[in-house]
């Protein structure tokens, strides 16, 4: 392995900006490392090589020229194949959008463009961002670097498993119910959603509007926060955008490296940690807070009694909004178009077999019971009790930050699991996001960043919550953790990770299967006499991002 | 009794435009019932007083000044159309023959 991939973000931006290396070189090494160890990960769904060096050549000839580059121009970067990208494929993980070309770039991703970080590659997600471990991607799972046989979390296991991998220094994610912060825990990584609306959603395909937030994935805290500088800010494009400027992330994150903390109030939230909850995560949880007090913090425990009833309003909140977001999945404008095998072929039965064919079970499971909790005679007992249950979580964080600057637990209840262990039992792989639901459901902005391996060998997230718009508390505070933890352990979590093989991919894995086709045109005689109208679905209020 | 039967979720899959083989309504009828029950403590916990949050930052709807910005060109919008037909898409039949 090249030793440039083994540096952290910001140290090749300073060889970038001092000359010593070029963004070719730089991202050549990435490219280099991917095909050597991305058959065994599988990481990416797509790669980019000649797009990324076209990218890094013209950072390199920006610079020549003299001009004035932001902090990462050069860095490469992967993103995660939920985020559309101008001329080049956006599959969501699903067959249903197998040779979608986006005709436009997601802000985040032309926020990229214009740093100047080339783009890698698409990693590999959960299908439509709907799972906990990557193994519901109709493209095969990716695996965790820490050990091949195991799960790297999910829905964007894939950006995590790449900075984890030395595939990637940095990645773009998105959180719904933790789908950055769960994988950043179990590969050992770091993740950030931040508060909702601090970054644009326009161009991220939509899973739950209300919920949904793009983040960023990297190794370390500055490193996070220098890719959150880049992303963050108001778009016009995005009616949930927030007005004010990016927060001071990279600031707070240079001032929590160097050890400030002092007078900082902690809380841990009693109700995310103990039965349930595996004994070396939660020993390596109280560790870290012991580094914490002795670097000047206070820690108290908090009470947060609605959070039980997290989980359960999140299953009904995110399936309706979902059930409705996926409705745009009508084999009209793009993607996938199946004729049905039997019977009348209409825009309704060519709708049914193309959401039959293109969509997988778990994406089927959520848009069928959010259907069923927005119908006619359950809208008030299900969706509308959810509802009021995110009052009463927005209320416990509320009354929290009364005596507290942030709050703490360990980020997923169980370090990585076995691949396949939790697939046939969807209720077991919910269990996973336990922790991180609550944030997503007020809005807030959480970290996880690593904090040390449990007895089995894998990695321990620690969690940092924080009150709406202070996502910098998150950067000062998880700064100054990672730096003791790193003096601690001498060096960072990740070096401990074992080499992976080195192999040759297994060709490009996103490339399609012959059955589904790719969209047939449906060219019969039309008999039209009646309306075949369905009534009794409630939508929830949609925000129209994503498209 | 279940708290969805398979009966409901054939319904609702219809409802939902997914069409499923048997073997599929069978195993998804299993799942979502664990999953229905699972989530119906929500009743339980939210008294009638208590106001529902439809989002987590408060916001009003924004209008933005009138002004033509770029968009979409009429290639763009159409190229990835699973079928098109001049400058339209193209859709199978839209009205049905009563039984």
């Amino acid at each position: 392995m090249s030793r440039l991939t083994r540096l952290s973000a910001a140290e090749m931006a300073r060889l970038l900006a001092s000359r010593e290396i070029s963004s070719v070189e730089l991202t050549q090494a990435h490219l280099d490392r991917i095909e050597a160890v991305d058959g065994a990960v599988h990481a990416f769904l797509r790669t980019l090589p000649e797009v990324a060096l076209a990218e890094a050549q013209a950072a390199d000839a920006a610079r020549s020229a003299g001009q004035d580059l932001p902090e990462l121009a050069g860095v490469p970067i992967a993103v995660k194949d939920v985020l559309a990208t101008k001329d080049l494929t956006t599959t969501c993980g699903s067959k249903i959008l197998e040779n979608w070309v986006p005709a436009y770039d997601a802000t985040v991703v032309r926020k990229l463009r214009q740093a100047r970080l080339p783009v890698l590659g698409k990693t590999n997600m959960d299908e439509f961002a709907m799972g906990s471990s990557t193994e519901h991607s109709a493209y095969g799972p990716t695996r965790n670097p820490w050990d091949l046989g195991r799960i790297p979390g999910g829905s964007g296991g894939g950006s995590a498993a790449a900075v984890a991998a030395f595939e990637a220094p940095l990645a773009l994610g998105s959180d719904t119910g933790g789908s950055i912060r769960q994988p950043a825990a179990v590969t050992g990584t770091v993740g950030v959603k931040p508060t909702y609306g601090a970054v644009s959603r326009y161009g991220l395909v939509a899973m739950a509007s209300s919920l949904d937030q793009v983040g960023p994935v990297a190794r370390n805290v500055l490193d996070t926060a220098l890719l959150h500088a880049v992303i963050g800010g108001h778009d016009p494009k995005d009616q949930t955008s927030l007005k004010e400027p990016v927060a001071p992330v990279v600031e707070a994150a240079r001032l929590g490296l160097a050890g400030d903390v002092k007078g900082l109030r902690v809380g841990i939230v009693q109700e995310l940690g103990g039965r349930g909850y595996q004994q070396g995560v939660t020993d390596r949880f109280e560790e870290a807070l012991e580094l914490l007090r002795g670097l000047g913090a206070t820690v108290r425990e908090v009470s947060c009694p609605s959070f039980r009833y997290a989980l359960p309003a999140y299953y009904l909140i995110m399936p309706s909004e979902a059930s409705s977001n996926l409705a745009r999945f009508d084999s009209v404008r793009y993607g996938l178009r199946v004729e049905p095998a039997h019977g009348p072929v209409t825009v309704e039965s060519v709708m049914g077999a193309t959401r039959e064919a293109g969509f997988g079970p778990e994406v089927k499971r959520r848009i069928i019971l959010g259907t069923y909790a927005l119908s006619a005679g359950y809208y008030d007992a299900y969706y509308g009790s959810a509802q009021k249950v995110r009052t009463l979580i927005q209320r416990d964080f509320e009354k929290a930050w009364q005596d507290v600057d942030v709050l703490v637990s360990p980020t997923s209840p169980t370090t990585a699991f076995k691949l396949g262990a939790k697939l046939e039992d969807p209720l077991a792989m919910y269990l996973a996001d336990v922790a991180t639901i609550p944030a997503n459901l007020a809005g807030i902005p959480g970290i996880s960043l690593p904090c040390g391996l449990a007895g089995d060998g894998l990695p321990v997230g620690f969690q940092i919550l924080a009150p709406v718009r202070a996502d910098a508390f998150l950067y000062q505070i998880g700064g100054a953790l990672e730096a003791a933890l790193e003096e601690a352990w001498g060096g960072a979590l990740l070096d401990r990770a074992p080499a992976l093989p080195a192999s040759r991919p297994d060709g490009q894995p996103a490339k399609g299967s012959p059955e589904l086709g790719d969209g047939a045109c449906l060219d019969r005689p039309a008999t039209p006499v009646a309306s075949t109208r369905s009534a009794g679905v409630v939508q929830p209020p949609s925000e129209g991002v994503g498209e | 009794m279940p708290a969805i039967s398979r009966d409901e979720v054939a319904r609702v899959a219809a409802l939902a435009r997914i069409s499923l083989a048997e073997d599929e309504l069978d195993r998804l009828a299993g799942q979502l019932d664990s999953i229905v029950e699972a989530v119906r403590t929500v009743s339980e916990a939210a008294g009638g007083d208590v106001p529902a949050t439809s989002h987590p930052i408060a916001l009003v709807n924004v209008y933005r000044p009138d002004t033509a910005h770029p968009s979409l060109t009429l290639e763009e919008a159409l190229q990835s159309a699973p079928c098109r037909e001049a400058d339209q898409f193209k859709v199978p039949q839209i009205l049905q023959d009563e039984p």
